[in-house]
């Protein structure tokens, strides 16, 4: 049973007046549904299967050249460039948010043709909120808290939806939630539906993503499971991983909730981003990441408002890769700024 | 473009392989070859063009075969097999070793060349056609090096004819050519009219890894050259390609006394439960239609859905589809390439545009403005009767249909002239391994489509053809077990004493005894012209009614070995009981040794006893996550024409061996002494032999023989100790394509016997929690 106070089961997760359109979609707003478990329980995920199809995509798909460095681009402006360290501080947030705003060395931008191009938010802890919107003010580029108690989300319930509550209050445009991975794991569906549809409440207008912790839900199927609940309860992202797990993203479950995104959109009409968040650090792997939402999901999802990469290092890749593209010549990581 | 305006289209954009070190290697033969024989290559004659069907381009001058080229390729072969065949195992095994390593080093240039000339996508010959290739060679460099302790009792056939298909040209020729080395065997092979070119490049290899010459020899040429090919003076003949083509090859090599695999067509079966992962099974028939281009005798051609989400599986379907990109074969970004021909891509086309049943959708991909391509196509809502559901098409077109139930989904299944392969899809761990072995196919893959190893034997049943290329199944296809002696002929027998009542040797079918339908018999005589009774003049209705009432008992295939074994032994129980009674007829028939023949029966139904629940399958150690398991499936209702002599033993012995691997038998006993086997019929009738079992019809064994080779619903015809008989039943086996077995009667190590009775079904059953 569910241990906290929401609407019933049966009605929509959210009021009407929430699905409006926020300004960083360009889509109507994932209102949520009811808790549908015959949808839910008929969710399968073919292990075996859905490898065989992760290893032999980046064999199919291939861009080269201008294509390349376009796609790049593309993955570049899809990052949530993200710090989550103990030892975080207004300075160190203050740097990040430096490279959000210019993520490429400005003759790099002109000579590609991507002057202006951003990261697509930047990423914190709570506390550092304000000083990452005292750093991006003047800009469009939203800020990112992690909340309910992340990474392992077993702080009171009541605790963690304040927490959410006073992110929205400092500013927070997005919120990336913690599940209970205990009602997955226990198959407490109900539970699991009810924790997401109070936390999409308390996010208000702010843009939710729901952090299914994929590395800790032992099973494929679990994690259709739980990316279907997860969207019924109105998410407005799902996402892999906090970054703390031993595994983070991976293809297999990229493709498992890509596809539970795809199953939502045709049932319901209704676009769910997608997030892989840890373990992203080669330009070439963000682009086997694209190519497969671009396969399952279509090109409408390439974009920051449907797509982010939880990353960190991932930039840096992809700076010496474009460098390469415009000059023919190999680069070093010293040539880029850093964060 | 601009990178800008790439980032609005996000277009994946060329990405295209270089084709410029394959050309460079045609350029360098001065794009004209001959043949190799012999370890040279021939002055290019007769020439025909071999081209690039993406966009028609002239690739290379093939010669044309001609009877004089065949011909010197096989004495070629011949000379040099002995030597071959004389090197030690190890010996073989760093020849074929070096092989596999060669295919490695040119790895690159034999995707790019093998993608030139069929059209298939790069991807393909790269990340499939030419590793498993090299796999292939690789792990018969172990046969090689294992066979003289692994397989003491096989030596090698000799020189082998080998004619293979434009589909998988490279994979083909190391599905032949490995084996048969490793086997000690020398090789002449036609690779397609249409794409030679791998194989030619291959005869470099041969040379550059330093191949005694004359062991492997390459003749190029259309259907005439492998047809000289096939009638040349060869001791084996391997063959895949179509239907149609290796029925003429069984027709050709009829009474020729010399092995024959056929791998041929297919209208596989895709089975989706309604507990499958949807879209994983979505995936699968990607690559199980148009893995190249669906011109692939095992595709998955053939889907059956489960009726509750065949709307949603439709739909979901119609959507990948619409993101297959169809065009340049050498584009890392393409996943449908040419059409092998422009005749092909007709045939294609033609078939499509006469059916006028279900709904056709083409998927909605750009197709390039030039070149043989053809867009992947589903037909929906077939039903059986459709021609399409039953006609191989060849190409990137899916039909489907939906059932209800598992048994129906098995109905629907089996309803076909095929046997290849079939993929089951279920998420339930018993349905799935309980339709698997019921499926009437050589290879089976669960949760999966196209799974390849060298490990794992790959073939057909029914008109997809027999024999098995890979695993130690393979390696029997190139070999050949110690010389069988003929059964001891009939002497003059002994007078007997009469039947004090007059006793009516029948028909034995049904589980019952039966009067001939003819209404004749055949006066049988013993000592002196001595009467020793009548046997029934059977007839092609006798035939019919025992083929039909071994359909009817199915139920023994699916008995458990253990019960089989039990009702052998109670055979053996009665007829040794009968023992005194048994071996005075044998005396009276003209049966030398009565009392060793009878022992010899005995025995027989002890062995096949003893085997029944032993001739394990294997688990074969495949490169994925789970298993490929081999099992020793029945081949079904076996006619088997039985020699003169040894009237008793020799029929049980084949009997028995058949009926311990779950097989049913209509039996053509002694034409001079089948009162022996008519005898036995007391034996079945108090042994609990089920009925339909063991059918026994007597008569003219040349006509029955016939009318057994005709049946299109038997499954196999063995054929002993009658010689005259052998070419006929060969060449009328085509029909079905039925397994034949011509030998001087059933060899006394019973193992060559249930091989013969047993057909490898390899289930490839993927896994992950």
């Amino acid at each position: 049973m569910s241990d906290i106070q929401t609407p019933a089961p049966t009605a929509p997760a959210v009021a009407s007046t929430q699905t409006a359109q926020l300004p960083q979609l360009g889509h109507i707003r994932n209102p949520g549904m009811a808790l549908d478990m015959d949808w839910v329980l008929g969710a399968q995920a073919n292990r075996s299967a859905i490898e065989r199809r992760c290893a032999t995509l980046p064999g199919r798909r291939s861009v080269k050249k201008a294509h390349q460095a376009a796609w790049l681009l593309k993955a570049l402006s899809c990052i949530d460039l993200t710090t989550l360290a103990g030892d975080d501080t207004d300075g160190r947030v203050a740097r990040l948010c430096a490279k959000a705003r210019s993520p490429l060395r400005a003759d790099l931008a002109q000579a590609l043709g991507a002057e202006g191009l951003t990261v697509g938010a930047v990423c914190v802890y709570h506390d550092m909120i304000a000083p990452a919107k005292a750093a991006l003010a003047g800009t469009s580029l939203p800020v990112a808290a992690v909340s309910t108690g992340f990474p392992a989300g077993l702080s009171p319930l009541h605790l963690r939806i304040r927490e959410i509550e006073e992110s929205v209050a400092a500013g927070a445009d997005e919120i990336d939630i913690v599940i209970s991975r205990r009602h997955v794991l226990t198959g407490n569906w109900q539970a699991l539906y009810d924790e997401m549809a109070a936390f999409r409440a308390a996010c208000g207008q702010a843009h939710v993503k729901a952090i299914l912790a994929t590395g800790e839900l032992g099973t494929l199927r679990n994690v259709a499971r739980a990316s279907l609940v997860c969207m019924m309860a109105g998410a407005d992202f799902i996402k892999t991983s906090t970054g703390k797990e031993p595994v983070n993203a991976t293809l297999p479950v990229t493709l498992v909730m890509l596809r539970a995104i795809r199953d939502y959109a045709d049932r319901t009409g209704h676009q769910v981003g997608y997030k892989p968040a840890g373990g992203i650090s080669a330009a070439k792997d963000a682009l086997v990441y694209l190519m497969l939402l671009k396969e399952e999901l279509g090109r409408r999802w390439l974009e920051p408002d449907l797509f982010r990469f939880g990353a960190s290092s991932l930039l840096g890749d992809i700076e010496r890769q474009l460098e390469h593209h415009v000059t023919g010549a190999y680069s070093a990581t010293w040539r880029h700024a850093t964060s | 473009m601009s990178v800008s305006d790439i980032l609005e289209s996000m277009e994946y954009g060329p990405a295209p392989e270089s084709a410029a070190e394959a050309l460079a290697w045609l350029d360098a033969n001065s794009r004209r070859f001959g043949h190799f024989i012999n370890g040279t290559m021939t002055e290019a004659a007769d020439t025909f063009e071999t081209r690039n069907p993406a966009d028609g381009s002239v690739l290379a001058e093939i010669s044309q075969g001609t009877d004089a080229d065949v011909r010197a390729a096989v004495a070629a072969a011949r000379a040099a097999q002995p030597a071959w065949a004389g090197l030690s195992g190890h010996a073989r095994a760093r020849h074929l070793y070096a092989l596999a390593r060669l295919c490695q080093k040119h790895a690159r240039l034999l995707a790019v060349l093998e993608t030139l000339d069929t059209g298939k996508p790069i991807r393909e010959s790269r990340d499939i056609d030419i590793p498993l290739v090299q796999r292939h060679f690789y792990y018969h460099a172990g046969m090689a090096q294992l066979m003289a302790t692994q397989l003491p009792e096989r030596s090698p056939l000799g020189v082998c004819a080998q004619v293979i298909p434009w589909n998988f040209p490279l994979l083909m020729l190391a599905w032949k050519v490995a084996p048969a080395l490793a086997a000690g065997n020398t090789v002449v092979l036609k690779p397609a009219e249409y794409t030679p070119l791998t194989a030619l490049f291959f005869a470099e290899i041969c040379t550059q890894a330093g191949l005694p010459a004359g062991t492997v020899n390459i003749v190029t040429g259309d259907g005439a050259t492998g047809a000289a090919l096939v009638d040349a003076e060869v001791d084996k003949v391997a063959f895949t390609g179509s239907t149609e083509v290796g029925r003429r090859i069984r027709e050709a090599t009829a009474g020729r006394d010399i092995p024959l695999t056929l791998e041929l067509g297919g209208k596989s079966p895709y089975i989706v439960f309604e507990d499958a992962d949807l879209d994983s099974a979505v995936e699968g028939l990607v690559d199980a239609i148009w893995f190249n281009g669906g011109q692939v005798c095992c595709a998955g051609s053939r889907l059956l859905v489960q009726e509750g989400i065949a709307d949603a599986f439709h739909a979901k379907l119609r959507t990948r589809m619409a993101s297959l990109r169809i065009g340049d074969p050498l584009d890392k970004c393409i996943d449908v390439g040419a059409i092998v021909d422009p005749v092909q891509h007709a045939r294609i086309a033609a078939m499509v545009a006469a059916n006028t049943a279900g709904e056709t959708f083409v998927a909605p991909c750009p197709l390039p403005d030039t070149g043989c391509f053809y867009p992947p196509t589903l037909i929906a809502g077939l039903a059986p009767a459709d021609p399409l559901m039953q006609e191989e098409i060849f190409g990137p077109v899916l039909v489907s249909g939906t059932f209800r139930t598992p048994d129906e989904a098995i109905a629907l299944a089996n309803n076909t002239r095929y046997g290849l392969a079939a993929s089951v899809w279920s998420e339930n761990i018993n349905t799935a391994l309980d339709i698997a072995p019921r499926l009437e196919a050589g290879v089976i893959w669960v949760n999966g489509t196209n799974m390849f190893d060298a490990a794992a034997g790959f073939g057909g049943v029914r008109e997809s053809g027999f024999g098995r290329e890979g695993g130690w199944e393979g390696m029997y296809a190139y070999t050949k077990g110690p010389s069988t002696a003929p059964a001891p002929a009939l002497a003059e027998g002994i007078a007997s004493t009469p039947d004090s009542i007059d006793r009516t040797a029948k028909m034995y079918v049904g589980g019952k005894q039966a009067r001939p339908d003819s209404g004749h018999s055949i006066a049988i005589s013993g000592a002196g012209s001595q009467l020793l009774g009548h046997v029934g003049a059977g007839s092609r209705k006798d035939i019919r009614n025992a083929v039909e009432a071994a359909g009817k008992a199915a139920g023994w295939s699916a008995s458990t070995a253990h019960l089989r074994a039990q009702i052998l032994y109670y055979m053996a129980e009665n007829l040794a009981a009968r023992g005194a009674e048994m071996t005075a007829r044998l005396a009276a028939l003209g049966v030398a040794a009565p009392e060793a023949e009878l022992e010899d029966a005995l025995d027989a139904l002890f062995s096949a006893a003893a085997w029944a629940d032993k001739l394990d399958g294997a688990a074969k150690p495949v490169p994925l996550r789970g298993t490929a398991i081999a099992m020793n499936a029945p081949v079904g209702t076996i006619g088997i024409i039985c020699p003169d002599g040894a009237p008793l033993a020799a029929p049980i012995r084949a009997m028995a061996a058949a009926l311990a691997m779950g097989n049913r038998v209509v039996l053509v006993p002694s034409p001079s002494a089948p009162l022996a086997m008519t005898d036995f019929y007391q034996v079945l009738e108090t042994s609990d032999v089920p009925a339909g079992v063991v059918n026994i019809v007597t008569g003219p064994a040349a006509s029955l023989a016939d009318t057994l080779a005709d049946h299109l619903g038997l499954d196999a015809l063995w054929c002993f100790g009658q010689s005259a008989l052998s070419e006929a039943v060969e060449r009328r086996a085509a029909g079905n394509l039925k397994r034949s077995w011509i030998a001087p009667q059933p060899p006394a190590d019973m193992r060559e016997t249930l091989r013969h009775a047993t057909t490898v079904k390899t289930v490839w059953i993927p896994w992950g929690a």
